[in-house]
């Protein structure tokens, strides 16, 4: 019965970790998966080509009232590093294009705008909440990823991109 | 031997914590803030009630949502049961609430209170309701406790005075089906005690007219189904809703009601809807347009009688002005024509089954800012 | 006996670990496939004020009550 009940915590323990990890997303340290997506001004952008770069990821939609809020931040976050070896992707998941690249006209957005309308990058990615911002390393690797959109994150945002770009 | 308990009920606890905080933090979303301003007006069976109603709604440091509504229903009554007993009267109600929605992670919790004054007729009422979001969004639970107090009088009889009290008590869901489908259940129990008929309105027994007696409590519960599903594409997106309610108390009312709707854009600024409504209702164990018998209660509210009635609508809405995250203003136009058509309930004046068709017609802005 | 009952904390967890296995599924609707159901006319309820007065005019007329998702309150429109 001591046996048993020695057993037991420990095992409960594990099952509340494995029970965790089902609901995971990718994975801190991970590499980050390749992707290729057309661009609102109709060229290809490969994921894989922007290594040696700190890499933002941030998946929105028009229809998104938090993604479009976040929006400027972005923009504002992108103007400060850009020359400092950082990238911003915006991964639009419209159905409609066009709505995308006109709302992102509107927003004043000056980093590009990958159309995802298929959800395949969404999918791969395995993105549970939107807006999601997922943050790349120099090598390709995942190193902080953001749920949702709540005003003041974009100065954690600040001090992960500064981390990375010091690496 | 309670510490142990306390101790497994703990983890429980925590396995529960862990359950309920899987998935990323969400932030429910408060009401958009919006102001409404309308001027609605119904015409039928004699009756006319127009009036202005106006809805103002703020968010405040993003927790918390205070809504305020003001309406007023001018109403010129010359209904049958005026005409026929009495004469026709003009008279003004006004109706002013106040809410409060504040925002957690994944419920809303609401309070509000409103207050309708009339000549004759005071209704306060209090309500508490709570939303959670459960699935990852996928579903929201609803709960909701109404409480009503009124103060009943008589125009010209200052010695007439009593009170309602009302209870109602609201438990739904909501379920998204499919990116396109979503689902949603409601049922309400409502609980009447005291003054429930109208100190006006006579009955009819033997022959000769007397005034009504209506039971002091009464207790009701009405389910309701409602789906929506967007059946349009990309370019012109369109939806359609169909809803079924079906009510019963023990005063043995019986009613199954149907609704269902079309809705459509068309091109960027206008929306149009079609709507249609069915309901059917069985009389209640006291009611009788003539009582052959003497019974305790009795009444001739054909409001409790066997009856049909049916509508058909439609609205246009037109995107006046819109800037993205700015603000956006919508003016809109609704008509229904309903018709009631009465199967024991005699109009006196013809001795054929009373029936009567009606207009509601609503004309309102709508802006989010 | 009490053997069982020191089990029981550590039988209290495994219990609500496996169903939080089992009672949260994967989101048959994820996040960025909402699309459709952010649309306003996708909404039960659009307009609050012409909601209220088309509920009203119902329930002075109808038996029925209740269920509308509208929350109202009394009057003395008989």
């Amino acid at each position: 019965m001591n046996l048993l009940s020695t057993l037991l915590r420990p095992a409960a323990l594990c099952l509340l970790l494995l029970a965790g990890l089902a609901q995971a997303t990718p994975t801190p340290n991970a590499p980050a998966p390749d992707f290729t997506l057309r661009t609102a001004e109709g060229r290809n952008l490969r994921l894989q080509e922007q290594r040696g770069q700190v890499v933002m990821l941030n998946f929105w939609a028009t229809w998104c009232g938090p993604c479009r809020e976040e929006m400027p931040q972005l923009g504002k976050l992108y103007e400060r590093y850009q020359g400092a070896g950082f990238q911003l992707l915006g991964v639009n998941v419209d159905e409609d294009p066009a709505a995308a690249a006109a709302l992102a006209q509107k927003l004043g957005v000056k980093f590009p705008v990958l159309l995802d309308s298929a959800k395949q990058v969404s999918k791969l990615y395995e993105l549970n909440s939107m807006p999601s911002t997922v943050l790349i390393d120099r090598d390709g690797k995942v190193r902080f990823l953001h749920r949702g959109y709540r005003a003041g994150v974009e100065q954690t945002y600040d001090q992960q991109i500064r981390t990375l770009l010091k690496e | 031997m309670l510490r142990r308990i306390g101790a497994a009920l703990g983890s429980l606890g925590a396995g529960l914590a862990a359950l309920l905080g899987h998935g990323a933090a969400r932030a429910v979303d408060l009401p958009a803030d919006t102001a409404e301003a309308m001027v609605h007006i119904y015409d039928g069976g004699g009756v006319k009630a127009v009036g202005p109603a106006l809805l103002i709604r703020k968010n405040i440091a993003d927790t918390v949502s205070l809504s305020g509504t003001y309406y007023v229903d001018l109403v010129s009554n010359a209904s049958i049961d005026v005409v026929t007993t009495a004469s026709a009267y003009h008279e003004m109600r006004n109706e002013l609430s106040l809410s409060l929605a504040y925002a957690t992670r994944d419920s809303l919790i609401t309070l509000g209170g409103s207050h309708s004054q009339e000549p004759d007729y005071v209704a306060n009422s209090f309500s508490v309701d709570v939303s959670q979001e459960i699935l990852s969004g996928l579903s929201t639970i609803s709960l909701g406790f109404t409480r009503g107090q009124d103060q009943v009088g008589m125009h010209d009889n200052p010695s007439f005075s009593d009170s309602a009290s009302h209870w109602q008590y609201r438990v739904g869901g909501s379920l998204i089906l499919s990116p396109r489908w979503v689902a949603s259940a409601n049922l309400e129990a409502i609980a009447d005690d005291g003054y429930l008929g109208s100190p006006y309105r006579l009955a009819r027994v033997f022959g000769s007219f007397i005034h009504e007696n209506n039971p002091r409590t009464r207790s009701s519960r009405a389910v309701k189904f409602r789906v929506i599903g967007d059946v349009g594409e990309a370019g012109a997106r369109s939806a359609v809703h169909a809803e079924y309610r079906y009510f019963w108390d023990n005063w043995a009312i019986r009613a199954n009601t149907l609704e269902a709707g079309y809705t459509r854009y068309l091109g960027d600024a206008f929306l149009v809807d079609g709507f249609g409504r069915y309901n059917h209702q069985t009389k209640a164990l006291f009611y009788s347009d003539n009582a052959p018998t003497e019974t305790t209660y009795f009444s001739r509210n054909r409001q409790l009688g066997t009856f049909n009635s049916m509508s058909l609508g439609a609205h246009l809405s037109w995107n006046a002005a819109n800037v993205p995250g700015k603000y956006d203003v919508k003016l809109h136009g609704s008509w229904e024509i309903v018709r009631f058509d009465y199967q024991d309930f005699t109009d006196i004046r013809t001795g054929k089954p009373y029936a009567f068709t009606g207009h509601v017609v609503q004309l309102y802005m709508t802006a989010s800012f | 006996m009490t053997n069982l009952l020191r089990t029981l904390p550590a039988l209290a967890l495994l219990a609500a670990t496996l169903l939080a296995g089992c009672s949260t599924p994967q989101p048959w609707v994820q996040p960025y496939e909402r699309e459709r159901l952010a649309d306003p006319i996708m909404q039960f309820s659009r307009d609050s004020l012409a909601e209220k007065h088309r509920d009203h005019v119902y329930t002075v007329r109808e038996g029925g009550r209740g269920a509308t998702g509208v929350q109202g309150g009394g009057c003395g429109c008989n």
